[in-house]
């Protein structure tokens, strides 16, 4: 293997899925089409009820930044704190659910391969109990 | 080496650090939380110095023009003085040179301020009545075109600054202003995408300088306005937007009356609804939402789920303040 070669290879098999999915770009275009969905859709969204949808929306950025593998802060501790007043609320299984189904479907819509989804999914899976307060 | 002004003081940045770990190590009180550029918890401006690009990203058009940058994601190449945004307005005096009921509840108020002041049409300004008491109004007026800064102030019952200025300003008065903030205002570029303004009461006021400033500059794809009000006599400026529908194939007037059977020329119910029954499909639309904040909030919903990015929506709510 050339130089040239040797190093694509290591970046690409040592790229996050961040990276494979078109890093901070792949976000922006993921978030409108998953906060959409996830407002539209009356399982859920009695939790979004009156709240600033400019902030929402930043928070769903951060929440499919995290899912994609990029960088971010969030620890299990903040998953708790910031999801304590939706679970007294009622918050549960079904809803995490639900969301986990419009994550899928965003990404379907935007073509990314299926492994690649199945990847997301298996990031944004391993933040339930800490959202669900367990 | 690059170096950062920050409150009175400056930071020598080193190689890799950002603005944000700059500012933070040096115990300058900027709040932050995800530190990935992604929270905009780090939101500052730079008054002196250009951001680069990279730290821009994410920020709504009218935010970039206006030099905001995410101080967390900030590496920049040349030094920069930066501010948080609440700390960039500055303060000066105006001198009101008229005042002339738009209704029979709205006031215009027409100010020239003592120093130039650097603005878009649409921003707001903070006007005081004393040092402890101001109000933000919006600016209807349109810098270049319109020589003073132009106000619509809805007179609200016991509203202690706009009943003051309904009934004790006099022109020749000086007042204290503050400002311009707001990011609710006209970005050039895709001249040709379709605008949809919606605002209710003396919400008309940004809308109506954010709409001659499209215009000014040249905006040719299709601009409609929907103003509305409960009865005919909150209606204001319809003569001049009439004009300006005239004079410009692309812009639709639309005034609307909830609370009253509609004359001609006027639709009858609420102008959201009413813009959102003619425009099913908002995808691709730029969007201007000012005035009551339960109809902005509505109606950005509304616009949100029918298609609208969330980049494209514009929006200030009145929000009135009923602490003392
Ligand atoms: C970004 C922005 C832009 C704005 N632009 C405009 C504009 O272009 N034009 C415009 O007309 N307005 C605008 N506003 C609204 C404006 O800033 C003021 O809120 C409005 O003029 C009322 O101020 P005030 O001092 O007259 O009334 P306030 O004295 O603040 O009283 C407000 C209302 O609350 C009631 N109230 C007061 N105190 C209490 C209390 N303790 N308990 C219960 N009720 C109380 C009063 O009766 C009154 O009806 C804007 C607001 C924002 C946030
Ligand atoms: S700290 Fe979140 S964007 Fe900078």
């Amino acid at each position: 293997m050339t130089e040239k070669k040797l190093a694509d290879w290591w970046n690409e098999s040592h790229a996050s899925l961040y990276e494979k999915l078109g890093g901070e770009a792949a976000v922006n275009a993921a978030v409108d089409i998953f906060y959409r969905k996830v407002l539209a859709d009356p399982r859920i969204n009695r939790f979004f009820e009156g709240v600033d949808m400019e902030k929402q929306a930043a928070k769903q950025k951060a929440f499919l930044t995290m899912a994609f593998g990029g960088p971010h802060n969030y620890t299990g501790m903040d998953m708790r704190r910031g999801h304590a007043h939706l679970v007294k609320q009622g918050l549960n299984d079904s809803h995490f659910d639900a969301v986990m189904e419009h994550l899928g479907a965003t990404m379907k819509e935007l073509n990314v391969p299926d492994e690649l989804i199945a990847q997301a999914a298996a990031i944004a899976e391993s933040t339930r109990n800490d959202v669900l307060g367990r | 080496m690059t170096s950062i002004t920050y409150g009175g003081n400056t930071y020598p940045l080193d190689k890799h650090q950002s603005v944000l770990d700059c500012l933070v190590g040096h115990g300058a009180p900027v709040p932050f939380s995800c530190r990935s550029g992604v929270c905009q918890t780090c939101l500052m401006r730079a008054v002196r110095g250009v951001p680069p690009e990279d730290s821009q990203r994410g920020l709504k058009d009218s935010l970039k023009l206006q030099n905001y940058f995410l101080a967390c994601v900030c590496h920049p190449t040349d030094d920069l003085e930066a501010a948080l945004p609440q700390e960039v307005v500055c303060s000066l005096p105006a001198t009101v040179t008229a005042l002339e009921p738009l209704n029979g509840e709205i006031m215009h108020v027409s100010l020239e301020c003592h120093a130039p002041l650097e603005y878009r049409a649409g921003q707001f300004i903070n006007l005081f009545r004393d040092p402890t008491l101001g109000r933000s109004y919006s600016l209807a007026s349109v810098p270049g075109h319109d020589e003073h800064l132009h106000l619509h102030v809805r007179r609200l019952p016991q509203g202690r600054v706009s009943g003051w200025i309904h009934e004790e300003l006099r022109a020749g008065q000086t007042v204290e202003i503050r400002g311009p903030s707001g990011d609710c205002f006209y970005v050039p570029g895709r001249p040709e995408q379709e605008m949809v303004l919606i605002g209710t009461g003396s919400g008309l006021a940004p809308l109506y300088g954010i709409l001659r400033d499209a215009l000014r500059r040249g905006h040719s794809g299709p601009i409609r306005l929907f103003h509305g009000s409960r009865n005919r006599a909150g209606l204001y400026l319809t003569g001049e937007l009439r004009e300006l529908a005239r004079n410009h194939s692309n812009f639709e007037y639309v005034p609307c009356v909830s609370g009253e059977e509609p004359a001609p020329g006027l639709e009858g119910g609420r102008a959201h609804e009413i813009a959102f029954r003619e425009i099913g499909d908002f995808k691709d639309k730029r969007l201007f939402l000012c005035g009551h904040p339960e109809m902005v909030s509505a109606a950005k919903k509304r616009a949100f789920l029918a298609g609208a990015a969330m980049k494209d929506i514009y929006a200030d709510p009145f929000n009135v303040n009923a602490a003392p």
